[in-house]
C-alpha cells in the first residue's frame, strides 16, 4: 500500500519523459509572413520532430530560408507562434550554417577563433574555449590547419569550419541552409558523411534546406515538401533506412522509391503553380 | 625567365627615367626659358641643400606636423561618429544631406570663417584641414558600417550576440577596410588644405609658404625643390597608411 504512490509517481515520470521524447521539438501554429509583394506563409502549421534530421525541399523562392530564419528568430513573424517544447523562444541555443560561408565566417579571425567565437559570446573562459574547440576537432577527426584565416582555406574547409562553429555550443537545433551547394561534388560527398556522423553521434534536431533531392533523402529521416508560396506542407515523407547510410544505400529499392515519390509530388506541385 | 623577372622590378623606374630624360632634353635644347625651368641637377641640389642644412627641412617637418595633427583630430572625431551614424541606417539617412553638402563644399571656402573663429595661426590651418578630412572619414566609416555583410551580422545574432557586441565585434571590423580608404583620402585632403593654408594665411613656415616664397623671389630651383618635397610627402603618407592597412586589415579585398 505504502509503496504504491511512489510507484505511480515513478510511472508518471517515465510517461512524462516518454512524452517529452516523442513530443515535437518545435511547434508552429498559424504562422503568417508576407513581404511587400508576396504572401510567403498564410496560417502555416507544422511540427518539427525531436532528434530527427529533417530536410526542407521545395521550389525556388517558396520560403525555405524564410522558414528557418523565423524559427531561429532572425526575422520576425507577422502572426502566429513558434514554440520550443511548448514554450516561446527563450534562451535556446541554435546552430546555423549558411550557404555562403565566405560571407558568414569572420575573415579577421583565424579558423580556430571563428569556431570558438560563439562560446566567447556566451561568456565562456578562454581556456575552456580552447579545450572545447580541441575536443570537437578531435571528435570530427578534422585535419585542417586551424591557424589559417578563412580566406586562406578551400571552400570545403571553410564550410567545415562553419559547421564546427555551429556545433561548438552543442545546439538544441541545427539549421543548415543549402550548406553544400557551393562545393564541388567530391567535397559535397565528404561533407554529407561528416554531417551524418555528427547526427549519428549527437542526435541533434536538424533542419536541412537542400536543393538536391538525392542529398535530402539520403541524409534525412523526414522530408518536408513545400508548395510554391504561400507555402503549404504538401507532404511529410518518412524515410527510415538505418544509419550509417552509405553509397550502397542509394541503390536500394526503398531509397529509389522514396526519391521517386518526392520527385513526383514536387513536379505535380510545381506544375500547379 | 629569371632575367625577365628581374627586369620587371625595374618597371616603375621607367617612368622616372623618361621624365628626367625629357626634362634634361628640354633644358639642354633650351625649349623653355632656363629661368623658368632649371635643370634636374640644380633642382635636386637645391632640394638636398634645403633639406639638410636649409629651411626646407624645417618647412617639411612643419607641414608633416600640421597634416598629422589635423588627420588625427579628424579621425578621433569622425570614426566614433561614423560608427554611430552607420549603425542605424535611419539616423544616417537623416543627416546624409548635411554630410554630403559639406563634403562637396570646397574646404578652402571655409578659410575666412575659420579665420574669424581661430585667428591667424596654426589653429586655423589645422582646424580647416581637420574639418575637410573629418567629413571624408566620417562618410567612409559610416558606409563601411552600413554595408557590413548581412550574413555575418545574422551569424552573430543567431549565436545570441547583443547589439553592442555585434557593433563592436562585427560591424567595426567589417568597416575597417572602408575606414582606411577614408583615412587615406582624408590625409591627402588634409595635406592639400594645409599647403594652401600655408601659402595664403600669413605663414612663416611650411611647404606651402616655401613654394610661395621661392616664387616671389623668383628662385626657381628652390620652388621646384619645395614642390617635389610636397609631392614626396603626399606619396609617403599614402604609402604609410597603405602599409598600416596591409598589416592590420589583412583580410581586405579577400
Ligand atoms: N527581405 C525580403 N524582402 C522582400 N522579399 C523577400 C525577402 N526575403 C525573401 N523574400 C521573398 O520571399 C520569398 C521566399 O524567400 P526565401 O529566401 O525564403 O526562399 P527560398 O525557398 O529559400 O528560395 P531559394 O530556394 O532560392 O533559396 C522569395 O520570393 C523572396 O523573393
Ligand atoms: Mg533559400
Amino acid at each position: 500500500m505504502t509503496a504504491q504512490p511512489a510507484a505511480k509517481m515513478e510511472l508518471s515520470r517515465n510517461a512524462h519523459e516518454a512524452a517529452r521524447r516523442t513530443a515535437p521539438h518545435v511547434t508552429i501554429r498559424g504562422l503568417s509572413k508576407h513581404f511587400s509583394d508576396a504572401t510567403i506563409y498564410d496560417n502555416f502549421d507544422f511540427d518539427i520532430p525531436r532528434g530527427k534530421l529533417m530536410s526542407v525541399f521545395g521550389p525556388n523562392g517558396c520560403g525555405k530560408s524564410t522558414l528557418i530564419n523565423m524559427i531561429a528568430g532572425l526575422i520576425p513573424v507577422d502572426a502566429g507562434e513558434i514554440l520550443f517544447d511548448g514554450q516561446p523562444l527563450s534562451q535556446i541555443k541554435f546552430g546555423y550554417v549558411f550557404q555562403n560561408y565566405r560571407e558568414a565566417m569572420f575573415p579577421w579571425l583565424r579558423a580556430f577563433d571563428n569556431i570558438a567565437y560563439p562560446l566567447k559570446v556566451m561568456g565562456v573562459s578562454k581556456s575552456e574555449r580552447t579545450a572545447r574547440v580541441e575536443k570537437i576537432v578531435a571528435n570530427l577527426n578534422v585535419k585542417i590547419d586551424l591557424n589559417l584565416y578563412p580566406y586562406q582555406m578551400s571552400g570545403g574547409q571553410q564550410q567545415l569550419v562553419s559547421i564546427m562553429r555551429a556545433l561548438i555550443v552543442e545546439p538544441e537545433i541545427l539549421f543548415l541552409d543549402e550548406p553544400f551547394s557551393a562545393l564541388d561534388y567530391e567535397m559535397t560527398l565528404f561533407m554529407r558523411e561528416q554531417l551524418q556522423r555528427v547526427f549519428v553521434e549527437t542526435s541533434t534536431t536538424t533542419v536541412l534546406v537542400s536543393h538536391d533531392l538525392e542529398e535530402a533523402v539520403y541524409l534525412s529521416d523526414r522530408i518536408l515538401l513545400l508548395s510554391r508560396h504561400p507555402a503549404r506542407a504538401v507532404e511529410f515523407v518518412h524515410y527510415d533506412a538505418p544509419r550509417p547510410r552509405t553509397l550502397q544505400t542509394m541503390s536500394e529499392a526503398d531509397f529509389i522509391s522514396t526519391k521517386a515519390h518526392c520527385l513526383e509530388v514536387f513536379q505535380r506541385e510545381v506544375r500547379k503553380g | 625567365m629569371i632575367a625577365l623577372k628581374r627586369l620587371q622590378i625595374l618597371l616603375p623606374f621607367v617612368g622616372i627615367a623618361v621624365l628626367l630624360a625629357v626634362w634634361s632634353l628640354t633644358v639642354w635644347a633650351r625649349i623653355v626659358d632656363p629661368v623658368l625651368l632649371p635643370s634636374p641637377v640644380s633642382t635636386f641640389r637645391a632640394m638636398w641643400i634645403g633639406m639638410t642644412s636649409g629651411k626646407l627641412g624645417v618647412d617639411f617637418l612643419k607641414t608633416v606636423e600640421r597634416t598629422i595633427y589635423s588627420t588625427a583630430i579628424a579621425a578621433i572625431i569622425a570614426i566614433p561618429f561614423g560608427i554611430l551614424l552607420g549603425s542605424s541606417e535611419k539616423v544616417y539617412r537623416s543627416v546624409e544631406f548635411v554630410i554630403d553638402f559639406f563634403r562637396s563644399t570646397p574646404a578652402s571656402a571655409m578659410f575666412p570663417l575659420f579665420l574669424v573663429l581661430f585667428g591667424v595661426g596654426d589653429r586655423t590651418k589645422i582646424s580647416v584641414a581637420a574639418f575637410g578630412a573629418a567629413l571624408v572619414i566620417l562618410f567612409n566609416v559610416a558606409y563601411g558600417v552600413m554595408n557590413a555583410r548581412k550574413t555575418r551580422i545574422l551569424a552573430a545574432r543567431v549565436m545570441g550576440a547583443s547589439r553592442l557586441r555585434i557593433l563592436w565585434d562585427v560591424m567595426l571590423l567589417e568597416s575597417l577596410p572602408q575606414t582606411f580608404v577614408g583615412l587615406r583620402n582624408g590625409v591627402s585632403l588634409a595635406l592639400v588644405i594645409v599647403v594652401v593654408a600655408e601659402m595664403f594665411i600669413g605663414s612663416t613656415d611650411g611647404l606651402g609658404q616655401s613654394v610661395f616664397e621661392a616664387q616671389q623671389l623668383f628662385n626657381m630651383p628652390d620652388m621646384y625643390a619645395a614642390i617635389f618635397a610636397a609631392g614626396a610627402l603626399g606619396y609617403g603618407l599614402n604609402l604609410l597608411f597603405l602599409t598600416i592597412e596591409r598589416r592590420f586589415v589583412h583580410w581586405s579585398g579577400k
